[in-house]
């Protein structure tokens, strides 16, 4: 391979009072083009207000192999939802 | 025309976004990376959006039938006010960003005056425009930067553009004839007390990317006279091609 | 894994996709998938790029500020696109740079329609109106196809370009409604570009070696011979709203089918085409080679003064 440039994970928030989405990735050279390069791909449209950028390899990503050990085990544990508890009708809002 | 001279400061101002604007318009789908393509092909977005911003404007101060089409495409060449800076070919990717450089840091000096003008649809203009262009310095500081201070080839490449492109500078400081009354009402900008700061911001930036300063002190200019590089006849060529070949068409 | 252990993976698999359920980057995938999704979503990438250059021939040519600003954002878009859909295909394991490749060398495909030449501004009229027409179609039922990445990027794409077929088919009726020869002009390109476009939507069922398998994995939910008959269905009204005729004599409403019947294809052309021997094939690929191969120092350039930044930090930081 040759001297490419590494690949970056791109991050918006579309607007205040909201959490940064994932919205694509893009190739940069450093986190500066990165961050200029998020701007001018991913915000053509007004889309955002704040970009995140990170480069792809910095990323740890749990593997999908694990998923039963993973996941699965917090399906059944219904009491943390509040649908679990039997509350007379006359209690409103709780 | 009505208002003449207000009307030829628009074009002195205006031609410098079109032409510019034309010319990056050219290397849409030829960049370097896509997204360098895609950063270069905003900046010419925003340059043709200004454009059309101070043509409706110019239009109606005409007080005649004309429209920011007739502004842009339909002026012999002699009536072009752009300075030689920005109709000179994409060379390559250095002579790109460094013509590109060598005005922006021209245009935001400009526009951070220009938003305090008496009249207040360049004012309106200006303070809309200052945000893009401020961009279009980031990017390309960045980028002059990155090829000066990149590889030997890079260095040499973008060395080579400066030292060519070094002689249109001092036409952007240039004022037409026909500005003074304008300066002195406050509308139009005395382009000469820009200079001093202007080279002082690109010679920061061009030693901070390790290229040496053009000592030359022989300037081209004529662009603002309408006498204009062998260029700007094919660039025309292009851009009046259908006005010219379908006149009076609606499109 | 023994063979036995792949059946079962395989199963689960497909059971999968057959509930709706997505399939992700680090999910496992038979080998099949992988390719087939490689080869898919690159030859859309390599179109989007392509695409570019035959309408990029007229942005500095276009009539007016108005069309030249549309234009501009237009083509600016594919490349987005491009992008975004090489990005889908680098999550399967090959980068950019590989894929590109591919495409430099003649391995990789695009859509044949970017072989024809731009010869007239109602070429870009007619292009944003057909060939973005026909895309729609393609690329609408990709908004939920089974990879997830690939779903995603659909979906972004098939948002921005909702402007494309609009600005194509209104520059089309400005010229239709506009002088004779403005009439003229966009006749002609319809004429031209009508069959390509048709074509656009693949081989007729009978020769399409894809289908079966890529209606399973929900890579397709239409055979071509359907998407070219809503093509036809949908656009035949549209010219005649504007005035233009289509340039095939057989064309006619069928009342007991509810569809158009409509002439033959000339598939040989289709097949010339894509075995690159269209009229620009040449001109195209060169052009997509010396952007990159020019392009070289540049990124290089790049690339060295961000290892150079690099170390200067490491050096403060010791």
């Amino acid at each position: 391979m040759k001297n490419n440039w590494p690949l970056w994970e791109v991050f918006v928030r579309s607007k205040n009072g909201l959490e940064h989405r994932h919205f694509g990735s893009l190739h940069a050279a450093d986190a500066e083009m990165a961050l200029e390069n998020a701007r001018d791909v991913y915000t053509r449209r007004n889309e955002g207000v704040s970009i995140w950028v990170v480069e792809s390899k910095h990323i740890t990503a749990s593997n999908p192999d694990d998923n039963a050990e993973l996941f699965e085990p917090a399906k059944d544990k219904v009491y943390r939802h509040p649908t679990f508890y039997d509350l007379p009708d006359e209690v409103k809002h709780m | 025309m009505k208002n003449d001279n207000l009307i030829q400061y628009i074009y002195s101002i205006a031609d410098n976004a079109l032409i510019l604007g034309q010319r990056l318009s050219e290397l849409c789908g030829h960049g370097p990376s896509l997204e360098t393509d895609i950063g270069i092909t905003n900046m010419a977005l925003d340059l043709l959006g200004q454009t059309r911003s101070y043509f409706q404007y110019a239009a109606k101060l005409s007080e005649e039938d004309i429209t920011e089409d007739d502004l842009a495409y339909l002026r012999t060449e002699r009536q072009y006010r752009n300075v030689l800076l920005v109709e000179q070919p994409n060379r390559d990717f250095a002579y790109v960003i460094t013509r590109q450089f060598l005005f922006d840091a021209f245009h935001l000096l400009l526009l951070q005056k220009l938003q305090n003008s008496a009249d207040e649809t360049l004012s309106a203009i200006a303070k809309k425009s200052i945000k893009e262009v401020s961009y279009h310095f980031r990017f390309s500081s960045d980028w002059v930067k990155r090829l000066g201070d990149g590889t030997d080839k890079s260095h040499a490449k973008i060395q080579d553009a400066v030292d060519n492109l070094w002689t249109y500078t001092d036409e952007l400081f240039h004022n037409l004839g026909t500005d003074s009354e304008l300066i002195e009402k406050g509308i139009a900008i005395d382009l000469t007390k820009l200079k001093e700061e202007y080279y002082n911001k690109i010679k920061e930036i061009i030693s901070e990317a390790t290229l040496s300063i053009p000592e030359s002190k022989y300037f081209q200019k004529g662009g603002k006279k309408g006498i204009h590089t062998e260029h700007m006849g094919y660039l025309l060529a292009d851009l009046q091609y259908m006005q010219r070949t379908y006149p009076n068409m609606k499109w | 894994m023994s063979e036995k252990e792949v059946k079962n993976l395989e199963a689960i698999f497909e059971d999968k996709i057959a509930r709706d359920e997505k399939i992700e980057p680090k999910d496992w995938m038979p080998e099949k998938y992988r390719q087939t999704h490689i080869r898919q979503i690159s030859q859309h990438a390599h179109s989007e790029i392509v695409g570019m250059l035959p309408e990029g021939n007229w942005i500095t040519r276009a009539p007016s500020l108005r069309r030249k600003v549309a234009l501009l954002a237009k083509v600016q878009d594919e490349a987005g696109h491009g992008l975004y859909l090489y990005s889908a295909c680098e999550t399967l394991g090959v980068s950019r740079e590989e894929l590109y490749e591919q495409l430099h060398i003649g391995k990789a495909k695009y859509s044949s329609i970017f072989n024809y030449p731009t010869i007239t501004w109602a070429d870009i009229g007619a292009i944003g109106w057909l060939v973005d027409g026909a895309a729609i179609i393609n690329q609408v039922p990709l908004c939920s196809t089974s990879y997830g990445p690939y779903a995603r990027a659909m979906i972004r794409v098939c948002k921005e370009e909702s402007f494309h077929q609009r600005q194509g088919y209104e520059i089309m009726m400005i010229l239709a409604n506009g002088t004779p020869e403005q009439k003229e002009m966009a006749q002609d390109a319809l004429n031209r570009w009508w069959w390509p476009a048709l074509m656009m939507l693949g081989p007729t069922d009978a020769e399409s070696v894809h289908t079966e398998q890529s209606m399973k994995w929900k890579l397709k939910r239409k055979t071509n011979d359907e998407l070219r008959q809503q093509f036809i269905d949908q656009t035949v009204p549209q010219a005649d709203l504007i005035g233009l005729s289509i340039p095939d004599p057989d064309l006619k409403w069928n009342e007991e089918t509810g569809h158009y019947d409509f002439g033959a294809i000339d598939w040989d052309e289709f097949w010339q085409v894509v075995k690159g021997h269209g009229p620009c094939n040449k001109e195209r690929l060169n052009a997509r080679v010396s952007a990159w191969e020019e392009g070289e120092w540049v990124r290089d350039a790049a690339m060295a003064y961000a290892k150079k930044q690099e170390n200067i930090k490491l050096k403060k930081a010791i």
